[in-house]
Formats: C-alpha cells, structure tokens, sequence
C-alpha cells in the first residue's frame, strides 16, 4: 500500500465524511432542541437524491404528490389544534401548490444543476415540519423513548412512501460540473469538491445561524432550558419546526449531493443516516464540533475498510460504535432523560 | 383597577390537590405578597397563573379571562414569571439570556437592556460571562432582568431571596422596592415574610393549599398568628 492509495482513500473518506458531519449536525440539533433522535433523516437524504435525480433526466419527481398530501395532514392537524388558521393555510397548503406549479412548469425544460437542486430542496424540506406537526408535536411532553418509537414508525412509513413514490429501481444524477482539480497524484473530482465547499459553507451558516441570530438562540435556549425558553415567550413547538426544517433541508442537501457519485435507492438514505447517526452517537449527542470530527473519521474508516476488507466495511464501521459507548459507560456520561 | 384577578383557582398534581379555591387580586403598580411555609402551594400557584400548568377557576388580566390561553400569549399581554429555579440558559451568556427575554418584543429591546443594565450594573459588567457561571445573587438578579425585557405589566417573582446571603437578600428587596416605583405590579411569593411584608401593600397567608389569612400587610406583620408562626419572638 503506497502513499497514493493512502491519499485517495483518505480524500474518500473525508468526502463521504463530509456528508455524514452534516447530517450528525443535524441529528444533534434536533435531538437538542426536540429530543427526537431523528431516524428517518435517512428517507430525507434519498427523497433529496431521487428528487433531484428524477428533476435532473427532466420527469416530475413523484415526491411532489408526497409533498402537498403531507401539507394537507399538517394542515387539518394545526386546524383541529385550534392554531392561527390564515398561517396554517399559508405554509401548509399555498407553499405546495406553489412549488408543485414551478416544478410542473420548470421540469421538462431541464433548468440546470442551481435550479434543479433548489427546487429538489424545496420539495423535500418542508415535509420535515409537516412530519413535526403531525406526529411529534402532538407528543412534546413525551418520554425520549416514546419518541423515539414514533421516530421510528415514522421512518419506516417514509421508506414504504418512498417504494411507492419512487418505485424500486435506483436513480444516479450527472456530475454538478465536468471539471477536476489535479494536486500532483491525486486527482479531486469536481463533485468532491462541491461536497467539501458546500459543506464548510453550510456548517459556517449554521455557525453563523446559532450564534448571531436571535432565532438561532432561540433555538439553543429551547435545547438549554425548555421551561426557560417558554417563559419568555418562546414557542417550544416553533423551535421544534424549525429545528426539522432544518434537519430536512441538511438531509435533502446530503442526498443532492451524493447522488452525482452514487446510485440511489429508495432505502439507501438509511445506512447513509445511520453512519451520521453512528458519529453523533460517538460525539455523545451533545457536541456539534464533536460530531463533526467523528464523522471525518467514520469517512476515513470506511474507506480504508472498503479497501482491506470491503465485505466488512458496514460491519468495521458500526462495530466502532461500541468500545466508544463502552468508554463512555465507564465514565459515566450517559445518555438520559434530562427532564428533571 | 386590578391587572390580576384569580378566582377560586384549584391546581391538582393528577389526584393529589396543591391548590384549592384560591382567590386573589393585584392592583395596577401593586405589591401583594404570598407567604407560607414549605410545600403550602405558593409556587403551583404562581405557576398555574403563568399557565405552565393547567388550573381550574378563573384568572383575569386586564380584565380580560385567560382561559386557555398558552404561556407565549400570557407573556405577550405582560405577564412575567422569575420561577423558583431561576431557570437560566445556563450556557448562554448574560447578555444572550437577556436579549432572549426581550424574545417576543425584538423590536424595543435595545432600550429595555440598558434599563435593565442600569438597574443591576453587575450584570452589565458580567454580559460575556456564561449565565451557568455567575453566583447565586446575580443569577437572581439575571432570572429578574430576563424577566424585565419583556417589560411585563406583572411580574411574579417565587422565592427571589432563596439561597441568597443576607447582604444580598436586602440588595433584592431594595430592587424589588424600586421595580415597585417604576409602576410595574408585582405579585412576590416568600418565606422570609418579615422582608416580604415589609416591602408588600397587601399579603395572603397560603397554608396547605388554601388561603388562610388576608389583609394588608402592616396589619399582618402585627397579626399575632403571624408573629407566632412566621416572624418569631423577634
Ligand atoms: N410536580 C409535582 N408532582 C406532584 N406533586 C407536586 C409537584 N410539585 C409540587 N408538588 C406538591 O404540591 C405541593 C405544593 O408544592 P409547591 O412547590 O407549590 O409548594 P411551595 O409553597 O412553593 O413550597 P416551597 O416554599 O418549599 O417552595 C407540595 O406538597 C408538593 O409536594
Ligand atoms: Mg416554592
């Protein structure tokens, strides 16, 4: 094994970790703000990547159906909640039909990677929130594990959407552009770079998001103090929608990404999930520069697993899991309930 | 005019009564304390006029019943609750704590932080510091500017003295005096009930869940029952 191969191996690692520390961020974020350990994040990434797949070769995604029935759930959900009717109205049925209108109009004319990817996001995003205010809001005062349960339930009904949605073949995008950088040996391919731009870009956003921002604090005061936050008139379930929203749009990002390099399935987004979930577990659910150093070396796992032993690799990569969780246990920081 | 009116308010933890038939009134720019001992409902009380837990009877503010109304509507018609455990976001700063009170009227805030800086300079010198961090008196003096931000019309405190060393104790109720003198109601729940009395209009007497005692608060700081039971022979 010479350095070359140690080079492209690590530049893999550290693409597909890339992805994996976006959705970990994700994963943390809602998990803070909510306490959903969010399982289907994975059905977002594949919605995202078949979406966009499906926008690239110029046919209407069949997630857009998906889209404003879940706005009309959301919709009568907020209205039997006795929620301000005008705005339910607004975000859960105007929203769909005007992107079901722009992506009728826009598809078959083949807009290009910028517009592709907007309206893939668009598609996809806003059910995270429709999801929220049906199935989880209902249950804010719930147990982690009661959520948990639902989060799981909710997973795999969007996997069976998905089959039903997308149908069981896989999709692949063409690259975002023909170009690649070359640094001596190695050879960066244009979509890795977009990956690693796109995702310092992102995490530098949400930096700037969480610290700046008066909603962005909002939304850490929800994850720091519940009660708190509701005392001074922040709405426990708004920074519950906002956090998903966030999430699906991280997700859906995930999946535009990496379907350029990789063909999609309805159900590949799970595994895709789970390695972001296996980062954020190993940062202990709590620490966003955590997760995301984890995840970078969950990349780099993988990858040079795949190569020694590429049968194992899933097996090599989640069995990473446990002498973290056996160290932490030792130590004592676990994971629980932090209701008092 | 009263800005709270509560009728006949009973709060239960599932079969178990904390509050029952509690009547009581705060008048505009008012000071009416609660004193009682341990366990006697004080903080049930103030917590299900808050509405963070649900109550039966009524609760009007401005006159106008609450009804269901939840806790960010409560806070938007200025009503403000500095709870017993001050309920900080620990790893935030002071300055973000305070901003963060102001959450629901972003749009006056600038001035309500230099108010709220003038009246407590320590927390002025202490805004980058993490609200986790600070010691027990400017942690209470943080929950009560958070509170301040929202400029509430009513602001209930429960228990601001508890914890805190005398010197600082007074520190609070001098505060508490000179919140009182800005026109805003103050509805204060205590068991240091010499100082509460001393600051305070009007005082009930809250025992096992029920109003036991009522009346202006010099008459009750000579009420033999009270001395007896809350001031000692001093
Ligand atoms: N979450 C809860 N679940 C069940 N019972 C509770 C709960 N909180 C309080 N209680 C009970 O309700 C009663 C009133 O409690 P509360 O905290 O209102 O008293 P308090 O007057 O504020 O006491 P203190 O002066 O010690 O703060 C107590 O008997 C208490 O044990
Ligand atoms: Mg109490």
């Amino acid at each position: 094994m010479d350095s070359t191969i140690v080079a492209i191996l690590v530049q893999d690692g550290i693409v597909n970790g890339a992805i994996y520390a976006l959705l970990a961020l994700s994963l943390v974020l809602v998990f803070a703000v909510t306490r959903v350990v969010f399982v289907p994040q994975g059905e977002f990434v594949a919605y995202g990547a078949l979406t966009y797949a499906a926008l690239d070769s110029g046919s209407t995604p069949g997630s857009l159906w998906l889209l404003c029935a879940l706005g009309a759930l959301a919709f009568v959900a907020g209205v039997i909640r006795r929620g301000p009717v005008l705005r339910l109205a607004v975000t859960s049925l105007v929203l769909p039909a005007v992107v079901t209108g722009l992506t009728l109009w826009l598809a078959p004319l083949k807009p290009g990677v910028a517009v592709n990817a907007a309206l893939a996001l668009a598609i996809v995003t806003p059910m995270a929130p429709y999801i929220y205010r049906i199935g989880f809001q209902p249950l804010a005062e719930a147990s982690v594990l009661v959520l948990l349960i639902a989060a799981v339930a909710v997973h795999l009904v969007l996997a069976g959407l998905g089959l039903v949605f997308f149908g069981p073949e896989g999709s692949r995008a063409t690259a975002f552009a023909d170009f690649s950088l070359s640094l001596g040996d190695l050879t960066l391919p244009g979509q890795a770079l977009w990956i690693l731009g796109l995702t310092a870009a992102l995490m530098a956003g949400l930096y700037g998001f969480f610290g700046f921002t008066l909603l962005g604090k909002a939304l850490r005061a929800t994850a720091v103090n519940r009660l708190g936050a509701r005392l001074v008139g922040i709405a426990t379930a708004q920074s519950g929608g906002i956090a998903f929203a966030l999430a699906g749009a991280i997700g859906a990002l995930s999946g535009i990404l990496v379907v350029p390099l990789t063909t999609v399935y309805y159900d590949s987004g799970f595994v895709i999930g789970l390695k972001g979930f296996t980062a954020a577990i190993i940062a202990g659910m709590g620490s966003y520069p955590g997760a995301v150093l984890a995840a970078l070396a969950v990349g780099v796992l993988e990858s040079f697993s795949s190569f020694w032993a590429s049968a194992f690799k899933e097996v090599i990569v989640f069995t990473a899991i446990i002498p973290v969780l056996l160290w932490r246990s030792l130590r004592h920081v676990t994971l629980e309930d932090e209701e008092e | 005019m009263n800005v709270l009116e509560v009728e006949r308010l009973s709060v239960a933890y599932g079969a178990i009564p904390a509050v029952e038939e509690v009547s009581l009134a705060v008048p505009e720019g008012g000071l009416v304390t609660v004193i009682g001992p341990n366990g006697a409902g004080k903080s049930t009380l103030l917590n299900a006029i808050m509405g963070v837990l649900p109550s039966r009877g009524a609760i009007r503010f401005d006159g106008a019943a609450l009804g269901a109304a939840g806790i960010e509507a409560r806070v938007e018609r200025g009503m403000a609750l500095v709870p017993e455990k001050r309920e900080l976001f620990a790893t935030m700063t002071v300055a973000d704590n305070l901003l963060l009170g102001g959450f629901r009227f972003r749009r006056q805030a600038g001035g309500e932080l230099e108010r709220v800086y003038a009246l407590f300079p320590r927390l002025k010198e202490r805004r980058a510091q993490q609200a986790g961090t600070l010691s027990g008196g400017e942690r209470q003096m943080l929950a009560m500017g958070r509170a301040l931000m929202a400029k509430p019309r009513l602001l209930m405190l429960d228990e601001p003295s508890l914890g805190l060393a005398p010197l600082i104790v007074r520190d609070i109720f001098r505060i508490i005096a000179d919140l009182r003198a800005t026109g805003v109601a103050i509805l204060l729940v205590e068991q240091n009930a010499r100082a509460a009395l001393q600051v305070a209009d009007r005082g009930y007497v809250l025992e096992t869940g029920r109003v036991t005692l009522e009346g202006d608060a010099g008459a009750l700081a000579g009420d033999s029952r009270i001395v007896e039971m809350y001031l000692g022979a001093g």
